[in-house]
């Protein structure tokens, strides 16, 4: 028989993309000027806010920096809290105009 | 030895929160709430209760903080009254859609618009559908020993409770009150043991977006869609009775106070009409029935203790044998009937009872309700089923419009 689950309220174990590949809601996506950002431009494993302030977890602490897209939402906090403004928030429709 | 001191309903339901000690309180003031949440911060700041009291700028909010706690496991407790209440009214559904038992007092009270700071129960009669089980109390005795047995039926069945009394009538209006034993509410109370469990060595996902379709989780396991969880919450409620008798009998056994179940009765035995509410005013129509009795009516009282789940066995069998039923409430669901009396007819439906339902509207925003009024509007129900008028009517008492 199958195994069913049997929490009583809405308690998930953890799986990435619960709720299918939730980045193709956003309409911004941000891009990174790697000659600006402090890791990818020094080598260092230093600064690394963007990873500290995103809320979907979806910033890699690595060098270069990466940014998972396809869960991504686009809130912009991460160009919001980048020091030297290496992350710039563009539209979808531009982007793929580029 | 017990102890018996004379206070108002706020003192009450504050002493009661002290002796189940939850480990976070979340408040935000409102009249005629205020005075308990302020006792409680004084009991949490002289070291009293151990608790963590946390001061939050509204009552979204002071849910939202009870929320988080009870997922993480703490025993928690708020408190509010109408708009605050109605502020409140997203985490209202979150909070039994997460089945967490968190316990809060409603102190009713009128809502705006006009403004009123005065009693009325169309605040907790509002959030009646959000899943919620809603006790009423009758006086400050009653408040301290159901804040007790909520946390017992809470904990059970992991669905929160709204344990309603009215404003200023009970909150701010001394009685004596027995305060129970610390030793006994031990005893009564086992320690929260919460079904969700939240730590680093199990990682849980709460309440993310849920989808219309059953899905597999990242371990192959079939997890309930959104209706599934909705059925659920469902159920537990309608299962819920049971489980609130038998904290009655249990508190009633340990404690030697009964205030009833799901309902309680009053000179039911042989009564022909029967009066019933809910709150304050229904401890009202004891006094009124007393007074019918007198001029030889056979009148007796019934109150609905639980009016979620509502108690419709318990109703069918205690109006089994009426003539004819009165019901006194503050409460309107607007475009229809009483909000009570509405569930009421509801429940009888398709039973055996076929006694006519007269609805009086009564003490809307903090309007006197007398015991005499309440007699009155019984004696002029008698006289209209005494005439052939056997309908279902509803009448606002003492309502003056030009």
């Amino acid at each position: 028989m199958e195994k069913q689950d049997t929490n009583i309220a809405g308690i998930c174990s953890p799986a990435i993309g619960e709720a299918g590949k939730t980045g193709d809601w956003s309409d911004l996506k941000p891009v990174i000027d790697h000659t600006k950002c402090i890791p990818s431009s020094k080598n260092k494993a230093a600064c690394f806010l963007c990873w500290l302030y995103c809320p979907d977890g979806v910033v890699s602490m690595s060098i270069p920096v990466r940014i998972n897209l396809d869960y991504c939402k686009g809130c912009g906090i991460c160009a919001e809290e980048c020091p030297p403004n290496a992350i710039r928030m563009v539209r979808k429709v531009e982007c793929d105009d580029e | 030895m017990s102890d018996v001191r004379i206070i108002t309903g706020n003192e009450a339901a504050s002493l009661a929160v002290k002796l189940v000690k939850p480990h976070v309180i979340a408040a935000y003031p409102i009249t005629p709430q205020t005075s308990l949440s302020e006792k409680l911060s004084t009991y949490v700041e002289s070291g009293e209760l151990r608790a963590e009291y946390v001061r939050v700028e509204g009552e979204h909010s002071a849910l939202t903080v009870c929320i988080s706690a009870s997922t993480v496991g703490a025993r928690v407790f708020t408190a509010t009254s109408a708009n605050g209440l109605l502020y409140m009214h997203e985490q209202i559904h979150w909070a039994a859609g997460s089945r967490l038992p968190i316990v809060m007092c409603c102190v009713n009270r009128g809502v705006g618009a006009p403004w009123s700071i005065f009693n009325d129960q169309q605040d907790s009669f509002s959030q009646r559908d959000a899943g919620w089980i809603q006790m009423y109390c009758r006086n400050n005795q009653e408040i301290i020993d159901t804040i007790i047995q909520a946390y017992r039926i809470a904990e059970s069945v992991y669905i929160p409770v709204m344990v309603c009394y009215d404003g200023f009538v009970l909150s701010h209006t001394m009685m004596p009150v027995e305060i129970p034993e610390e030793s006994t509410v031990r005893e009564y109370l086992p320690p929260y043991k919460p079904h969700t469990e939240i730590s680093p060595e199990h990682p849980r996902t709460v309440n993310p977006v849920f989808f219309p379709w059953r899905r597999e989780n990242a371990e192959g396991v079939l997890c309930d869609g959104y209706m599934e969880m909705r059925y659920k919450l469902q159920a537990a409620l309608l299962d819920s009775a049971p489980v609130i008798e038998r904290a009655s009998d249990e508190f009633a056994r340990l404690f030697g106070r009964d205030h009833g179940g799901m309902i309680w009765e009053y000179l039911t035995e042989d009564a022909d009409i029967l009066l019933t509410g809910m709150g304050s005013i229904a401890a009202e129509t004891t006094v009124a029935v007393d007074a019918l009795r007198k001029e030889g009516i056979k009148a007796g009282a019934v109150g609905i203790r639980v009016f979620r789940p509502f108690p419709i066995s318990e109703v069918r069998n205690a109006f089994a044998r009426a003539k004819m039923i009165v019901v006194f409430e503050k409460c309107v669901s607007y475009g229809f009937t009483g909000g009570m009396s509405t569930d009421l007819k509801s429940a009888l439906y398709g039973s055996e009872v076929k006694a006519p339902v007269h609805n009086y509207i009564s003490g809307i925003g903090g309007r006197d309700v007398k015991a005499r009024e309440l007699s009155e509007a019984v004696a002029s129900s008698i006289e209209m089923m005494e005439r052939g008028d056997r309908d279902n009517k509803t009448f606002w008492l003492n309502c003056h419009t030009g």
